[in-house]
């Protein structure tokens, strides 16, 4: 019983979480490139055009990723920041500042890819379509976290106090996306909806799901590297900082 | 039991009582929502039939606009004060209390809204039918506006630019209540029950009144640490 | 009281009539950090009924960070407190319901007056007064007419008087004061001095920071801060 949770205190302690990611960034980059090109090579030269969208329909290999990508990093930005905040572990807060601006990046790619690929299918680049119109209540869920952390100087208080707000976002969010389907479907009737693929081919699934992981990789990547050198500025008058930085210098 | 009740009754006549003193500061929260919804018609064009298709969601938006203009001051002033010190020393627990503080703040200005909206429903051309839908829904929907504002309140006590940085957090949250809102107005507009609506809305209601208040008693304990 | 009307607040020499049980503090090990600054590393003191406890340290040493420590508005990085030996944190109650703050705010609204101030806090920190006791504890402390008046109508010195009423009817055995002499003129400082002398006697507890040197009789301590670090 006490032996996992002295593991896991060793791992969320600052300096074994930084000396840990420092060795596993380089990987989570690597694959991330490799999966990228492998997707993007599936996705545009193996598998085949739609027989309905012709090419266009291949915006769908970022844009899907990103969106899942989007929802999956504010729940856990938002676990995160509960743990952080229940349990004042310093390494869940730096993460859950890291994960904001990857979450966001990848909800404006959603919103992006999905306006490009709005203009051929439907004439026009923005619909409020459900998930489009989810989505962007999402980024500006992000926004406001980012907003949150930053106008609180105080770096403690300013990582509970989004820790909050992260939470009351993410009790919402189920919310949020569920009215405005409902929004949606008493406005429109049946609408379109960007990924409506009854029956994909498996080389279209396999392509998805290599950007998929791609996606997942870089965001563990970058957010590490982020709550590296934020760890790095938090804790710079800490002994273990002065020890790694001394030794590099 | 009954020192709590007397310490909620005392928190609740406190508010009230300087809301009375400081009638402005409601009126011009009244004033500001009567201001917005006059404007869409000399934005839009004076077409009844485009105004009354309008109305449910330009009534909505400015309630919600104007809840969050009167929100800065919920905490702000007890903030500045010290009496929100005070506060989180009494011995009562802290949701209670601020459950108390919303309650008056909404009695000045949330209920204030729902009494005068059917004046500007006439204006925009809602019938008799929509317009009661359009109290019942304001009713349920602005304690929601004002519960989920409060956190925004508390989270953005003592910043800089705090009353453009509530709009940013707490807009998007107002998302579900707008929509549900709005909508039991239109559904009556287009002929169906309002009921599934308000009943959603209620719904909400409750989920807010139960979570909000633990949520900004973790926010004002954070931001006076 | 022969020398009441030179000194309002005079009958406060008299003895509080009941008091309190004795209570004892300990603080064990407090850590805190503020804005990335250690401010104390391992504070270890307690205290017990009917001593006065003065804080005392530089500027930004953290002496009004420790007092909202005790208060249970900041959360220390580590440490224990105790009252009557119970962790503080897990009585039913907080910490409020023993202690009575004043902090560098008066916490008065402006708009009501002293009585209503005073009449709402004590009803709020569950320890409701008689209008009759609250108007004669404000004459008691020189605010007879005023008694009426919105506070924003009264000096500074008359407002501090008004915390000060608030201070005295909460009844609490655990004063924590910010300061509490700064910005007083001579009269509210022999009125405060007798005060703090009461509660002492009364088996009160005290804990202030102050720069001024006021002379109070009873057992007294002195914490200094930012020596260690």
């Amino acid at each position: 019983m006490a032996q996992p949770r002295v593991q896991w205190f060793k791992f969320s302690s600052p300096p074994n979480f930084y000396d840990l990611s420092g060795r596993l960034i380089p990987w989570f980059g690597g694959l991330a490139a490799i999966l990228c090109v492998a997707g993007l090579y599936v996705g545009f030269v193996v598998a085949p055009p739609d027989y309905q969208q012709g090419d266009s329909y291949r915006i769908m290999f970022i844009h899907v990723p990103a969106a899942w990508m989007s929802m999956f990093l504010y729940v856990l930005m938002a676990v995160y920041a509960a743990i952080g905040l229940i349990w004042r572990v310093k390494t869940a807060e730096v993460m859950a500042k890291a994960i904001a601006p990857t979450g966001a990046l990848f909800a404006f790619l959603c919103l992006w890819t999905g306006a490009l690929w709005g203009k051929p299918t439907w004439g026009t680049y923005w619909v409020w379509d459900a998930r489009l119109t989810s989505q962007l209540i999402l980024l500006f869920l992000y926004l406001g976290y980012m907003a949150l952390h930053g106008a609180i100087e105080d770096r403690q208080r300013a990582a509970n106090a989004s820790a909050v707000l992260a939470l009351a976002g993410v009790v919402n969010v189920p919310i949020i996306y569920f009215s405005v389907v409902w929004w949606n479907t008493l406005h429109q009737g049946a609408s379109i909806t960007v990924t409506s693929a009854p029956t994909m081919e498996t080389v279209m699934f396999v392509a998805l799901m290599l950007m998929t992981f791609a996606c997942w990789m870089y965001a563990i990547a970058v957010v590490l590297w982020r709550a590296r050198l934020e760890l790095l500025e938090r804790e710079r008058r800490a002994k273990w900082v002065l020890e790694r930085m001394g030794g590099k210098a | 039991m009954s020192a709590l009740l007397r310490a909620l009754m005392a928190l609740l006549r406190r508010d009230l009582l300087l809301a009375m003193r400081r009638r402005q500061d409601a009126l011009v929260v009244l004033g500001f929502f009567v201001v917005v919804v006059s404007l869409f018609p000399l934005g839009v064009g004076p077409d009844p039939q485009l105004l009354r298709s309008m109305a449910p969601g330009v009534l909505w938006v400015s309630a919600l606009l104007a809840t969050m203009l009167s929100l800065e001051r919920l905490f702000a002033d007890d903030f500045r004060d010290g009496s929100l010190e005070q506060l989180l020393l009494t011995p009562q627990p802290l949701p209670l209390l601020v459950l108390m503080k919303i309650l008056a703040h909404w009695l000045v200005t949330g209920l204030p809204l729902v009494l005068i909206s059917p004046l500007l429903g006439m204006q925009l051309n809602l019938d008799g039918t929509e317009i009661a839908v359009l109290m019942m829904a304001l009713l349920l929907g602005t304690p929601i506006l004002s519960l989920v504002g409060a956190i925004g309140a508390g989270l953005t006590l003592g910043l800089r630019g705090g009353g453009v940085l509530i709009s940013l957090l707490i807009l998007p949250l107002y998302v579900p209540a707008l929509i549900m809102g709005a909508g039991a107005v239109d559904a009556v507009m287009y002929g169906s029950s309002p009921d599934a609506h308000l009943s959603l809305l209620a719904a909400l209601l409750i989920f807010t009144l139960l979570l909000a208040p633990w949520a900004i008693a973790a926010a004002l304990r954070i931001m006076l640490d | 009281m022969s020398d009441a009307a030179a000194v309002p607040g005079g009958a406060l020499d008299a003895p509080i009539p009941q008091p309190f049980p004795a209570h004892c503090l300990a603080v064990d090990g407090l850590v805190l950090e503020r804005g990335e600054r250690l401010l104390f590393n391992g504070l270890t003191f307690s205290l017990e009924a009917g001593e006065l406890l003065q804080v005392a340290g530089r500027n930004g040493a953290g002496k009004t960070s420790l007092l909202r420590v005790l208060c249970g508005l900041t959360r220390p990085m580590e440490g224990e407190m105790t009252w009557n030996g119970v962790p503080v944190r897990r009585l039913d109650d907080g910490p409020g319901g023993h202690l009575a703050y004043l902090g560098h705010h008066n916490a008065l609204k402006d708009e009501l007056s002293a009585e209503e101030n005073i009449q709402s806090q004590c009803r709020l920190h569950g320890c409701p007064q008689a209008p009759e006791v609250v108007f004669s504890m404000l004459e008691e402390l020189g605010l007879g007419g005023h008694a009426d008046l919105p506070v924003k109508l009264l000096s500074q010195g008359q407002k501090r008087r008004v915390a000060l009423a608030r201070l005295l009817l909460l009844r609490r055995p655990l004063w924590i004061l910010d300061e509490p002499f700064a910005a007083l003129d001579v009269q509210v400082i022999e009125v405060l001095r007798q005060a703090l002398e009461a509660h002492l006697a009364a088996r009160g507890m005290i804990i202030l920071t102050t720069h001024q040197a006021v002379p109070v009789r009873g057992t007294q301590r002195t914490l200094t801060l930012g020596t260690g670090a």
